[in-house]
């Protein structure tokens, strides 16, 4: 569709004899032909030196015209560019900072490599030059700089000027300067760049009352990265902020929005303060909505957020969501997003009058929107359910195909949320059947037929006239229809019979679907071996479907909140996750209220540090050895196997909120694993339960997971769970992985980890010395292997006695030539013994270990990998 | 930042490209274009759309597309913030914004976009900055200068930009000082079959034209200001004293700005003008239907309602209409199915009517949809909400001004269902 303009021989011949004319005017407009030639996409590199020797003038139109195209050109043209050079580092020293800044900025849109190198003396005068517009441009030129060459403005410390500038005395430049920061930041999470205290927090609040609407959005957006040191400091910033709410320009009423939701959360909530902040909130939210539809769809997917985080900014407001004829759809479709999300007891019969009216508006995506949100009412509003299913039925009765159907798909939620209780509009539901044309209404009608068989008569007719194309319908249908027929027929089991073998048949023999031959076969065998099983199974009371489906998951919102304002408050997702540039973006938490505890400290009282690896090493078991040794460096601690810090293993942001972290430890024989269980979401969670994946060493829990009492909001519980290793066996890959699933009342959460193979040597690895020798003697070459460990200041006997403590024992020592060699044995709980050499050199910390086993095929795997 | 800004205009065609950062080849509009093929109307094109490895946010405006092409995480209310701007340069320098202007005046555009963004750093936006460093261009001007040999840009500092007034140019002087505020109100409403209001509300602008010489320091109070509880202001509004005094103050810039938007919210009540009785309805049988309207003055403070103008949405499947208008007259397109009634004034003793018949297309059936009524008015020396100036005072320069205030009611999105 776009195509590359191109220009003829003859223009370029033409503009070349008038760029290279006498007169001053007629270069000029030569000059400008070719601009114009440039903005519609014409190539006129060609022409590159005769511009270029119109760049020495006086005339600043010329200049700045010259400088348009050298910008556009200079890279496919690097050796000619370099004639510029010389004119700009002139003009960065001319008496006009008009011309100063102009060169300098000019420069740093030259994307060539050897302009970069003569650019650093005049940027380094110009950001201390005495002109503040000479500075600000300067600041941007570091930016500008940083994306070319990172390394060489590190070098020459530019960053550091850069960092001075915050404290300067024009709000202009501290502006620039927080804003060439903050890109440079994005490329470096962790370069502590924008490292804010209270002092320079008071110089950009100060500065933000004086520079511009674009300056206001940068130092906005970089204090919301601040963390305040106490409700104190986070009230008095929120003050000053708070006069920004009032700007006209959007997008710094909203990063200012940011600032204020985040510093809120550190505010007692029963401050006076703390309410009328949230009172200052609403009106500007409500202005956002009155601009162009461009700035409203942004402004509607933070208010989203918004909602979702603190409801009661803007509960009496439902009205501004009203969706008006001549909306954009995007924006249509937010506002009842945001109407169903504010829908309550006291307004619902509003929102509902509403919705049905846009039912029958003329856009088709937004009619389904709009019925599927009077079915969200339905399960959100307890007391309206009843208006919403009768407001369903009104719009199926307009006998509106896409009405109706979409109207199907959620009565079957509302019946899900409301078992027993509206049953009685099924007869009506029933006569839409022909017209069902989509896969997902179909479905939901035949799953409402096949839960209520018995209270519809010809139940068995109805779903007969399903299986009739059976193999045409899609899988969601297929796979609905072989539960509702089972269903029929544990029911209705004397008239059924025929339908269900029928259908199990097309399930199982005609279909090539797995999904559907699994279930069929599942299903056949319960029936034909324990029909009161599969009563039990197929007929099971489920759990009730709850409003919180839509909500996003909190600690998500929690980061949104954080990044109000962004692209990723516009996709719902958190930056790391789509943002390409951000190369490791840090993930921002709101900072904890005062009446939250913090989180308890990860893996205290596990003093050890981790160990120093060696570098040839990265298999976990010679890590966990090194760890081995590592562990106390004192010969007076106590005894006791490794036990390894504290890691998490699930995060909240996977898990609905539970948080897991733990590890494994030996302890007078039993392995067991240390789990601690952090509940960070709003609810109460209980009936935990555990199991394990088949793994390597048939790990297996020997017990339940012991957690008795419910798990409450930002409560931790510590619990250790005995595991036995008579389970199956499946090898891993690493050999150590462990794959595990813990259930909830919420949800089955999956997470794998790995465990120290120094928790498998069990106590009695002691081999005895003859059979050690002959079977050391006996180890194949390939099983053998050797590694070193570094840095470990420990002599051999503190080294044998410590290595005891985790069941590796000595068998010998001998000395020969002032190395010490200790011969040691392991025997893992599946019974394969493992030898090892150990060799200290007095004085030299760097131990060698080889280490061998005896045992076949599976054995030498071990080896290899582990040791 | 903001790496590129591409100009399309609504058949697809790009002409214009301007690059802040490096080039992006234009091959990235072909994922907004296919977007665009996709939406119905050149509005519901959505404004943020994420490609691989740019993001394009856009926006519609004056029949044009402009679209920005960024890289990074940024502001996208920034982005169109700023795009919006782009506009409101075009269309403050040439008279208007449209693809012939631009065509037309390419390397001032250029020229001009140049100062605006600095890799992608917003740099001058204020219109006063911009024209001091590149002169808008005036037909004298364009003959004076292939004279003389003179040029359109300034070569001097724009002593704006560093103070810490920006919007205000230094030196500013005038034969006649003159400083006129128009208050418009527009009423955002949606009305029910019966009329009854299911939301309004007014969304007001204060704007000025301030041709005053020197820095003047102007004070503007309003005899009601509790009615303003929801405002955003230009960045030159002291807002302290608007906290603790109810009084706009205020450093103006110089000629027509946008002083104050405000808002009135819903709570209140909003006084609805007019009232439209009407009713559309088609047969069973799905041959055709009627339809009836007739509008009349409601709350108008004794004010006459001018410029009526009803717009009806007809349905898609309406082959032709068949009407009498009693007051005014009215057009049907057949192509986009509206139905535009003007009225103009609205007379109280006599109220205009608009009745007649509406076929369908042969074998289409009964609509589904309903219709929806837009209704444009306009009210001449009322804002509505009730709002009034009190006095305007200048301090800081000696001469006096002439001072003037209007007042100047309309419909927004005013909205009746059927």
């Amino acid at each position: 569709m776009v195509c590359s303009v191109s220009i003829c021989a003859g223009e370029i011949f033409e503009l070349k004899a008038e760029l290279n004319s006498d007169k001053k005017e007629k270069k000029k407009e030569a000059v400008k032909k070719v601009i114009a030639s440039m903005t519609v996409g014409k190539d006129v590199s060609a022409l590159f030196p005769d511009v270029v020797n119109c760049m020495q003038t006086d005339n600043l139109e010329l200049k700045k015209l010259v400088y348009l195209y050298l910008m556009n050109y200079a890279k496919s043209q690097p050796d000619m560019a370099i004639m510029a050079v010389n004119t700009f580092v002139k003009d960065c020293e001319d008496a006009n900072p008009l011309i100063r800044a102009l060169a300098v900025r000019t420069m740093g849109c030259i994307r060539v490599d050897k302009i970069t190198e003569y650019l650093c003396e005049p940027l380094r005068k110009c950001l201390k030059d005495e002109d503040p517009y000479v500075r600000k441009t300067a600041a941007v030129c570091v930016a500008k700089l940083h994306d070319i060459n990172a390394q060489l403005v590190e070098d020459q410390g530019f960053l550091d000027t850069l960092k001075d500038l915050i404290s300067d005395s024009n709000p202009m430049v501290v502006a620039n300067a927080v804003a060439a920061l903050s890109e440079i930041a994005e490329s470096h999470p962790n370069s502590n760049l924008l490292d804010l205290n209270p002092q320079s927090i008071n110089k950009l609040l100060t500065a933000l009352n004086e520079c511009t609407e674009w300056g206001q959005i940068f130092i906005l957006d970089c204090l919301a990265n601040y963390t305040p040191r106490d409700d104190r400091e986070s009230q008095s910033i929120c003050e000053r902020v708070t006069p920004r709410l009032s700007h006209a320009n959007s997008a710094v009423v909203l990063s200012a929005v940011k600032v204020l939701m985040k510093f809120m959360e550190m505010l007692p909530k029963d401050l006076d303060y703390y309410g009328t902040l949230l009172k200052k909130l609403a009106p500007p939210l409500v202005t956002l909505l009155s601009a162009e539809p461009e700035l409203q769809y942004v402004a509607l997917r933070n208010i989203n957020l918004i909602v979702q985080k603190r409801p009661e900014i803007l509960k009496h407001e439902m009205k501004v969501f009203f969706v008006k004829y001549n909306d954009p759809i995007y924006v249509k479709l937010e506002k009842l997003d945001i109407m169903i999300r504010l829908a309550s007891q006291a307004n619902i019969a509003q929102v509902l009058a509403e919705l049905k009216e846009y039912a029958t508006e003329v856009d088709v995506d937004f009619v389904r929107k709009a019925v599927r949100a009077i079915g969200r009412c339905a399960i959100k509003v307890e007391q309206s359910a009843e208006r919403c299913v009768s407001t369903l039925l009104d719009l199926i009765q307009t006998k509106v195909n896409y009405v109706v159907q979409e109207a199907i798909v959620v009565i079957k939620d509302i019946f899900r949320k409301y078992p027993n209780k509206y049953e009685s509009v099924i007869a009506t539901l029933c006569e839409n059947l022909d017209s069902l044309d989509e896969p997902e209404a179909r479905a939901a009608m035949i799953w409402i037929v096949g839960e209520y068989a018995e209270r519809i008569d010809n139940a068995d007719e109805l779903l007969e006239s399903f299986l009739e194309g059976f193999h045409d319908e899609s899988t969601q249908v297929q796979l609905q229809l072989l539960t509702a027929i089972v269903k029929l027929f544990l029911k209705k089991p004397t008239e059924t019979q025929e339908l269900v073998q029928q259908v199990l048949s097309l399930a199982t023999q005609d279909s090539d679907n797995p999904d559907l031959r699994d279930r069929g076969y599942i299903y056949w065998r319960l029936l034909s071996t324990d029909p009161v099983a599969a009563k039990e199974v197929v007929l099971a009371e489920k759990p009730l479907i709850s409003e919180e489906t839509d909500l996003i998951e909190p600690t998500l919102l929690e980061e949104l909140i954080c990044h109000i304002g962004t692209l990723a408050s516009v996709y719902h997702k958190p930056p790391s996750a789509f943002v390409e540039g951000s190369r490791g973006v840090m993930h921002k938490r709101l900072p904890l209220g005062g009446d939250i505890g913090g989180s308890p400290a990860m893996g205290a009282g596990f003093g050890a540090a981790p160990a120093v690896m060696p570098a040839s090493l990265n298999a976990p078991v010679g890590g966990g050895l090194g760890d081995l040794f590592d562990l106390g460096g004192g010969v007076g601690m106590p005894m006791g196997a490794y036990i390894p810090p504290k890691t998490v293993w699930l995060p909240a942001m996977k898990a609905k909120g539970l948080e897991i972290s733990g590890t494994f430890a030996r302890r007078a024989g039993v392995i067991q694993m240390e789990l601690i269980l952090t509940n960070k979401a709003m609810s109460v969670m209980t009936d935990f339960a555990i199991q394990f994946n088949r793994n390597s060493f048939g790990l297996a829990p020997a017990g339940p997971l012991q957690v008795l009492t419910p798990l409450g909001p930002n409560q931790t519980i510590e619990v250790s769970l005995p595991l036995s290793t008579v389970g199956p066996v499946m090898k891993m890959d690493p050999l150590n992985n462990l794959q595990v699933a813990v259930k909830n009342n919420i949800d089955v959460f999956y997470f794998s980890c790995q465990y120290p193979i120094s928790m498998l040597f069990v106590e009695d690895g002691k081999m005895e010395r003859q059979v050690f020798l002959a079977t050391w003697k006996d180890i194949p070459n390939d099983n053998e292997s050797q590694f070193q460990i570094k840095d470990c200041h420990l002599n051999s006997d503190a080294a044998s006695s410590k290595l005891q403590g985790s069941n590796i024992f000595t068998i010998a020592k001998r000395t020969v030539e002032g190395q010490d060699m200790l011969y040691m044995s392991i025997k893992l709980s599946n019974g394969i013994w493992v030898l090892a050499e150990l060799r200290v050199q007095a004085g030299n910390p760097n131990y060698t270990v080889s280490t061998g086993t005896g045992e076949g095929r599976r054995t030498t795997l071990l080896k290899e990998r582990e040791i | 930042m903001i790496h590129s800004l591409f100009l399309i205009n609504p058949s697809g065609d790009i002409f214009l490209e301007k690059h802040w950062k490096s080039v992006v080849s234009r091959s990235v509009c072909d994922y907004f274009l296919e977007a665009k093929e996709k939406a119905l109307e050149p509005e519901d094109v959505p404004p943020v759309i994420h490609t691989p490895r740019h993001y394009l946010i856009s926006i519609y405006r004056d029949k044009l597309f402009f679209l920005s092409v960024i890289q990074t995480e940024v502001p996208p209310l920034f982005v169109i913030e700023f795009l919006h701007r782009v506009a409101e340069m075009i269309q403050d320098y040439f008279g208007e914004c449209s693809e012939t202007v631009v065509k037309d005046n390419m390397v001032m555009v250029y020229e001009l976009l140049e100062e605006m963004l600095d890799n992608g750093f917003p740099l001058a936006t204020e219109s006063n900055v911009l024209k001091e460093m590149i002169r808008p261009p005036t037909i004298l001007r364009s003959v004076v200068n292939t004279l003389t040999g003179t040029s359109n840009i300034g070569d001097t500092l724009p002593t704006g930009q560093l103070s810490t007034i920006p919007w205000r140019r230094a030196g500013v002087k005038y034969t006649n000082n003159e400083a006129y505020f128009d208050v418009v109100e527009e009423i955002d409403a949606i009305l029910d079959q019966s009329g009854t209001t299911v939301f309004a509300e007014i969304q007001g602008v204060v704007g000025a034209c301030v041709k005053l010489s020197g820095m003047p320091d102007l004070t503007l109070s309003f005899m009601n200001p509790r009615l303003l509880d929801d405002v955003s202001f230009h960045p030159c509004v002291r807002y302290k004293r608007w906290e603790s005094e109810r009084v706009l103050s205020f450093i103006p810039p110089d000629g027509n700005f946008t002083l104050m938007t405000y808002h009135v919210n819903a709570q209140n009540l909003v006084a609805i003008p007019v009232y439209v009785k009407q009713s559309i309805s088609f047969f069973e049988s799905g041959s055709g239907g009627r339809l009836d309207v007739t509008v009349g003055p409601k709350q108008t403070m004794g004010k006459t309602v001018e410029g009526v103008m009803v717009t009806v949405h007809l349905p898609k499947t309406i082959l032709s209409v068949n009407l009498t208008a009693t007051q005014g007259s009215y057009t049907y397109d057949n192509g986009t199915k509206l139905l535009v009634w003007d009225i103009g004034k609205l007379n109280p003793q006599k109220l205009p009517n608009l009745r007649g018949s509406l076929s369908l297309q042969a074998g289409a059936p009964k609509p589904e949809e309903n219709p929806s009524l837009n209704i444009d008015l306009k009210i001449q020396q009322l804002a509505i909400s009730g709002l009034k100036v009190n006095r305007l005072d200048m301090f800081g320069e000696k001469y006096k001004p002439f001072k003037g205030v209007k007042y100047i009611t309309k419909a927004g999105k005013f909205q009746v269902r059927t």
